[in-house]
């Protein structure tokens, strides 16, 4: 790739090649929902066997990010590779856990379901659940903690069992690359002490790990490697190198409004 | 009309509702056969749309598929050929259905106006010209009015047998549907973003299911007509919800009760002469509903006031427990308490203290004779485990909530109840307790009260 003449490029890895072993290698990536970008020119590799935070303020892209290298939100440039290949080849490394908030939890399953959800791929169209199936999906709840709500409907879990819940889903999957959003969002104490550690264990296995976290007071302690995101990416490396006070200020101050008031212009564009 | 005596016209009454009931005919056994199965469809496919959340779309699409039936039928006289061809006129509806589909797409796309006014504006501009495209067919072909009015209101009574064997063959299409994609669909409909990133096709899923709601819907206006179909595809999956708190389970659940409301309502149309089928399965359909909401064993409005109820009674019942046992700690004695005293110390009524009272007395837990009240040897343990769950959760406020402990008593009233071991083992080692589990801790808000033990 060139790198003469970059346009908006990730500061940490100026005009940088592409590696195949990347787990994830995103390529001048820019999303835009209804004409408004949200996120401009992305450009990097996410390092194998890391435990990756994705940090920024409201509105900076930290969803959508997730989202787009999934093909779940349209592209309006770029492409995305996972250890080379393009995503349709590579979707059974995927493990995924949604916002909390983007499902009903009223729905009539229990969390036994939800869990058995993450490995219907594996079942496969028109097959039944089997017994081996069961155990993976038991196994998962277990290591959160909960086996014994199991049959609980749930709308009767409250938030930090219902995030549990999601994140055993995403055990069940049994993937090598996972992408979180928000796993820690308003979760209890004891509940975000049991998934930090379910992310250590995923990370000590080999895994790599993408967490959208918005708790800066815990960045130093959970992530390896950080991704500083503000409809672009500001800064992305070793937490100990790109997390100080230069970056954090680039991130959340209010020198990038040039960025969103461009944004702004293109969505009112006729 | 020769002239009978009253006696010889209920004998042909009773005949007839024999035949009916006892679905003599061929002709009856074939409608209420077609008719359940269509139920049963419109079960299955009213699930998925309620739990998809667009319960509203199925009337638009009903409404809509008026114009498509008339524009048939122009069609079919108009090349020669006779219009009361039931299969193209229903492909008619489809087509109609899907246009209406695609013309709410294309406006919320282009216009980023809301659903719920693009589904009542396609709703009614496509009725509007359905009543046109009739009238029209009225005034050129007035012996066939009649015909396409019936898929206004539906008319049961009319279906011919081999209109009954089309609904169903489509309603069976829908249940295998239901049947072979009930995981995909569970799947979809409760978090499509996992689905999509799982690489399920949930755009061709989701079309599956509005096609399954469009065939339900075209079959379901012969039977009960454009207007209550509706009522197919709403009542019978918001009543099964009452039921279940599993997928599969409410689905089925839904089938059985619009089944069974197609089915009955047929029959009792059929018994009651000049009652249009259409209106009673949806009457039938509205009644199984109403028992549902008050009978449910998941959300029902029994089982409801029943756990009300007894949580009230629970709640009363450990305020008392707690009382005798804080009033004889106080008293540092194993004596007997006054039920003045014990009346006094909460407030209560008299009438309520000793209903209460005569409760914990069958219960074994409290002694009531002339001397006064006293807990007996288990029903000490019990208020003992009251006592000491109330108080360490008064202590975790105290503690972890800042709450004044002259506040504390009243918001910790209303959680002990519901606090489960669970959560009082893990209070305990919050506060790292007392290390036996016997052990009450003191009250924290009883400074001027004699300690335990009556050391003070």
């Amino acid at each position: 790739m060139n790198s003469t003449n970059p346009p908006v490029k990730s500061m940490a890895s100026p005009g940088h090649e592409h590696s195949h072993e990347a787990p994830i290698s995103v390529h001048d990536m820019t999303v835009a929902y209804d004409k408004r970008p949200v996120l401009w020119d992305v450009d990097l590799d996410i390092p194998e066997g890391k435990l990756v935070g994705i940090i920024g303020p409201n509105g900076a892209g930290k969803s959508t990010f997730i989202k787009a290298i999934q093909n779940l939100v349209p592209r309006v440039s770029g492409s995305i590779q996972f250890y080379g290949k393009p995503l349709e080849e590579q979707r059974h490394l995927l493990g995924y856990v949604p916002q909390r908030e983007s499902v009903d939890w009223d729905f009539p399953v229990n969390a036994l379901d939800v869990v058995l959800m993450g490995r219907y791929r594996k079942v496969g169209w028109f097959r039944r659940i089997g017994k081996n199936h069961r155990e993976a999906a038991l196994a998962a709840l277990d290591q959160l903690g909960m086996a014994g709500f199991a049959k609980r409907q749930i709308s009767q879990l409250s938030g930090g069992q219902q995030q549990r819940v999601f994140l055993a889903r995403a055990l069940a999957q049994e993937a090598r690359i996972y992408l979180m959003d928000e796993p820690l969002a308003g979760v209890d104490m004891a509940t975000e002490e049991t998934i930090f550690g379910i992310l250590q264990g995923l990370r000590n296995e080999g895994k790599t790990v993408l967490v959208v976290h918005h708790d800066l007071q815990t960045v130093r302690r959970y992530f390896d490697h950080l991704i500083l995101l503000n409809m672009r990416v500001v800064a992305h490396g070793p937490t100990s190198t790109v997390f100080h006070d230069e970056n954090l200020r680039k991130t959340y101050g209010g020198k990038l409004t040039l960025l969103s008031e461009a944004a702004d212009a293109l969505a009112k564009r006729p | 009309m020769p002239w009978r005596n009253g006696r010889e016209v209920f004998v042909m009454e009773w005949d007839a509702l024999f035949r009916i009931l006892f679905l003599q005919d061929h002709n009856t056994r074939v409608v209420v056969l077609g008719t359940f199965v269509l139920g049963v469809a419109a079960g299955l496919a009213g699930s998925l749309l309620l739990l998809r959340k667009r319960a509203l779309l199925s009337d638009t699409l009903a409404h809509a598929s008026l114009p498509g039936v008339g524009l048939m039928y122009l069609l079919l006289v108009g090349s020669g050929q006779s219009g009361r061809q039931l299969l193209a006129l229903l492909g008619g509806a489809v087509v109609a259905c899907v246009a209406a589909v695609i013309t709410i797409n294309l406006l919320k796309q282009t216009t980023r106006l809301k659903e719920d006014a693009l589904l009542s504006m396609v709703l009614s501009v496509y009725f509007g010209l359905g009543v046109v495209v009739l009238g029209i067919i009225t005034r050129n072909h007035p012996e066939q009015s009649a015909g396409l009015q019936k898929f206004l209101y539906g008319s049961t009574a009319a279906l011919i047998s081999s209109d009954a064997w089309l609904l169903v063959g489509v309603a069976a299409g829908i249940i295998v549907l239901a049947a072979c994609f009930w995981k995909e669909f569970q799947l979809l409909l409760f978090d499509s973003g996992f689905a999509a990133s799982e690489g399920y096709p949930v755009q061709r899923l989701d079309l599956l299911v509005m096609l399954m709601v469009v065939l339900v819907t075209v079959c379901g206006m012969q039977a009960v007509g454009l207007i209550l179909v509706v009522a197919l595809l709403v009542i019978p999956p918001v009543a099964a919800r009452f039921w279940s708190e599993d997928f599969l389970a409410m689905q089925w659940i839904a089938a059985l009760i619009g089944g069974v409301s197609c089915a009955l309502g047929t029959l009792i149309s059929g018994v009651l002469p000049n009652m249009p089928a259409g209106a009673v399965i949806v009457l039938t359909a509205a009644l199984l509903f109403f028992l549902s909401m008050i009978l449910g064993i998941k959300r029902g409005i029994l089982l409801r006031e029943w756990n009300a109820f007894n949580l009230r009674r629970k709640t009363e019942h450990h305020h008392a427990l707690r009382a005798i046992y804080e009033l004889l700690e106080r008293q540092s004695s194993e004596g007997f308490i006054d039920l003045e005293e014990l009346r006094r110390s909460r407030s209560w009524s008299a009438h309520n203290l000793k209903r209460t009272l005569r409760r914990a007395v069958n219960l074994g837990l409290v002694e009531w004779s002339a001397q006064g009240i006293r807990l007996s040897p288990t029903g000490r343990e019990e208020a003992r485990k009251l006592v000491r769950s109330h108080r360490l959760w008064e202590l975790y406020l105290i503690t972890y909530a800042d709450v004044a402990p002259s506040h504390v008593d009243r918001s910790a009233d209303d959680i002990e109840h519901v606090l489960d071991p669970q959560l009082v083992a893990l209070l305990e080692e919050k506060l790292q307790a007392q290390d036996s589990r016997e052990v009450v801790p003191k009250s924290p808000h009883s400074t001027t009260l004699p300690e335990v033990g009556g050391s003070a």
